[in-house]
């Protein structure tokens, strides 16, 4: 009953305010400009290309957000554990500021207040390698690829095969003798070396665009926007604190005695950390961090307030604003953030199955 | 062939006590570990002193206008200027007063909860009658009070109004999804599944959009819904989804035994359910409960896309005046320090019931 009153009530405002319904504005062109995109766009594009440059700034901003506070959530996890009274305190300083700061809060301060107090382009800040920093942004060299870079990377998965290849024998000669070898710096070399020599053999194929100031702004190279910096910014370093958090659990998790008896075998340091204490570690601290990741693909959303043409500001705010089709607009935004948090959890189901205790 | 050789016998352990062993074992025991400290000294010093001397050294306290702030400090001549505005928003001058009368009736209340409330029927009552009181005061329009309309709350009075109201009126419906979630007949449990999932697969936002775009289109021309109203629907219904997923945790930490044991006795499923299995699940809840209700604390914030005016608001609003521009870090510094005070304080106090509650033996 209740159900029926609201539908016919649905129907009947969207009538009465000459709404359109169905799918049908998707193909219409859009009329606005989207100041960054990953894919082409232009005013003359559609409402589905709109809804597609959202999706890939959210995809974009979230995996640079997920890379960052992953690393930063890491080292400062590790660093809470460190015997270090500094080095500890620090990380528990970081950790409990950032965490209880809501993330919005956060976003706006460096958004309206760092990045808006940086100088004009004539003034910029330069970092070196013709870096700059100015309140338009960050701009870097584009790296041009020329004929036969594509050789250059070939020969990078080349050096990851030889890797690969080097550590298995390096491994069944340990099981055969028992004798280790020390892998780490002749990786390292093959992995730079090998691409390196490539690279000069071809005549170094790469080639950089380099930012000029012309007139008021700077021209050319690649420039991220305050905008994507805020966000970027903001999600690394707030997210980072609860993957510190999953970090410290795990490892906190490993039994004290298990790193005793390994040292009773006789096993280094290093060798318990990599053989005994790691592998415990991951299986706590990993299904928390991977469901960190979708944390970050939904808060990315937070760009609405600052206008990074992400999915929920570009769709769910300009393109509703112009159709006024308010349902299937945020029916399809909210579609994509599931289909998202799908694939995330399948990955985690994943993992858990690949970690669980075997032998049992 | 020497089949093992002597090795060199180790010195004797340090006879250094006290708190010289301390600081040559935390702080100086080898020359990584000097470095490092020697680099977070340097990150201290590049960020301390600076902070210091703009919050305090060179801030300026005192006065009434901008042309009292003189220093390169902070000026929190504006913070002491608009403070109404962080704490009660577009609230009327002359009615301020009924907020501060909820503030402190909610200090009586919780002494009144902790040292009179014995029973169970006490407690209920002092706990219910609190809201209504609450609810009468600050929207007025009976008992010869003004009426206030919700869009002139505001500040710091608000985030506590939306937040509250969310994580108390959560609990009931997270429960019941928990309930749902593990329930024998396929289409509850399916729907509840459905339900939790959807909500913990979108981002707040969307949920907020939709609360504020599409809500008002089930009802008819004329009726007018509350903004505040329909914010405070969806934060509910967002936040219960997240009870429920903490609930439910805690109903597969209580052993098979004690629903056995329960049916065993001739209890209903309510009566089993409430009286048996909830306070348990509960008990083991709390610390990811007290979690939740930081995040939502937080996660009010996000009104401000929609056009609330909440604490985070108040920043932009304030640093407007065309007599105090230039302040928005001062803000931005003071809304922070007062959401972390909240969430800080809630979270310590987690671990504090977490420890108290934990009546295992350890």
């Amino acid at each position: 009953m209740g159900l029926w009153f609201m539908f016919t009530n649905l129907f009947d405002n969207i009538h009465a305010r000459g709404i359109h319904t169905g799918f049908g504005f998707l193909g219409e062109r859009a009329g606005f400009d989207i100041s960054e995109s990953p894919i082409a766009y232009n005013a003359n594009s559609t409402f589905f290309d709109s809804f597609l440059v959202g999706i890939a700034n959210t995809l974009y901003v979230s995996v640079v957000g997920i890379v960052f506070s992953t690393i930063i959530g890491v080292i400062v996890g590790v660093a809470r554990l460190s015997k270090v009274f500094l080095v500890s305190k620090f990380a528990l300083a970081y950790i409990e500021i950032f965490r209880n700061i809501p993330l919005l809060l956060q976003i706006l301060f460096w958004y309206n207040i760092v990045l808006a107090s940086l100088p004009r382009p004539k003034q910029s800040i330069q970092l070196g390698l013709d870096m700059i920093l100015n309140n338009r942004g960050f701009s870097v060299p584009r790296p041009i690829l020329e004929d036969g870079f594509g050789l250059v990377i070939i020969s990078f998965f080349v050096a990851i095969g030889l890797v690969i290849y080097l550590s298995k024998k390096a491994n069944e000669k340990f099981e055969k003798t028992g004798k280790s070898t020390f892998l780490l710096p002749w990786n390292i070399l093959i992995l730079i070396a090998i691409p390196f020599i490539v690279y000069l053999i071809l005549g170094s194929p790469l080639s950089f665009d380099i930012p000029e100031l012309k007139g008021f702004n700077y021209v050319g190279g690649m420039t991220y926007t305050p905008e994507f910096l805020a966000l970027a910014f903001a999600l690394s370093i707030y997210q980072a604190t609860f993957t510190a958090e999953a970090v410290r659990s795990g490892i906190e998790a490993v039994d004290f005695g298990q790193k005793e008896a390994s040292a009773d075998l006789g096993l280094s340091s290093y060798q318990s950390l990599k053989l005994v204490v790691l592998p415990q570690a991951i299986r706590v601290a990993m299904p928390p961090i991977i469901s960190q990741f979708l944390n970050v693909v939904k808060n990315s959303s937070l760009a609405a307030a600052i206008g990074y043409p992400e999915l929920v500001t570009i769709f769910s705010g300009t393109a509703l604003n112009q159709t006024g089709q308010a349902i299937e607009i945020v029916l399809m935004t909210m579609s994509v953030y599931l289909v998202i948090s799908l694939i995330i959890s399948i990955v985690l189901n994943y993992v858990n199955k690949k970690m669980e205790i075997k032998g049992r | 062939m020497a089949i093992f050789k002597l090795e060199e016998t180790k010195k004797a352990p340090s006879t250094i006590n006290g708190k010289l062993r301390w600081i040559l074992d935390n702080l100086v025991s080898t020359p990584v570990d000097v470095a490092f400290s020697l680099v977070i000294l340097f990150l201290l010093y590049i960020i301390i002193p600076p902070f210091v001397e703009w919050a305090i050294i060179n801030a300026n306290f005192a006065g009434t206008t901008k042309a009292d702030c003189t220093g390169d400090g902070a000026c929190w001549v504006f913070i002491i200027h608009k403070i109404d505005f962080f704490i009660y928003g577009f609230y009327p001058e002359e009615e301020i007063y009924r907020i501060n009368w909820i503030f402190g009736l909610l200090i009586a209340f919780l002494a009144l909860f902790k040292y009179v409330g014995k029973t169970y029927t006490t407690k209920i009552a002092i706990f219910s009658l609190f809201p209504i009181i609450a609810y009468f005061l600050i929207t007025g329009g009976s008992f010869g009070l003004v009426e206030v309309p919700t869009f002139k709350w505001g500040g710091l009075t608000l985030t506590l109004v939306i937040s509250s109201i969310g994580i108390v009126t959560a609990m009931p419906i997270g429960i019941i999804l928990a309930f749902g979630r593990q329930s024998r007949l396929p289409i509850i449990r399916s729907l509840s599944i459905l339900y939790i999932e959807f909500i913990r697969g979108v981002p707040l936002i969307t949920i907020l959009f939709m609360g504020s775009v599409i809500l008002p289109m089930f009802f008819p021309e004329g009726m007018t819904f509350d903004k505040l109203l329909r914010v405070l629907i969806v934060i509910t219904l967002f936040q219960a989804a997240y009870v429920a997923e903490v609930i439910r945790g805690g109903l597969q930490a209580i052993p098979k035994g004690q629903y056995e044991a329960a049916d065993s006795e001739g209890l209903s499923y309510w009566q089993k359910m409430l009286i048996i299995i909830l306070p348990q699940a509960i008990k083991v809840s709390i610390p990811n409960l007290v979690g939740n209700a930081i995040g939502l604390f937080k996660d009010t914030t996000l009104v401000l896309i929609i056009g609330l005016f909440d604490l985070l608001t108040m920043v932009g609003l304030t640093s407007a005046d065309s007599h105090w521009t230039g302040f928005e870090t001062e803000g931005y510094v003071f809304v922070a320090i007062i959401f972390w005070v909240f969430c800080f304080s809630l979270s310590r106090y987690s671990k504090v019931l977490e420890d108290r509650l934990n009546t295992e033996n350890k």
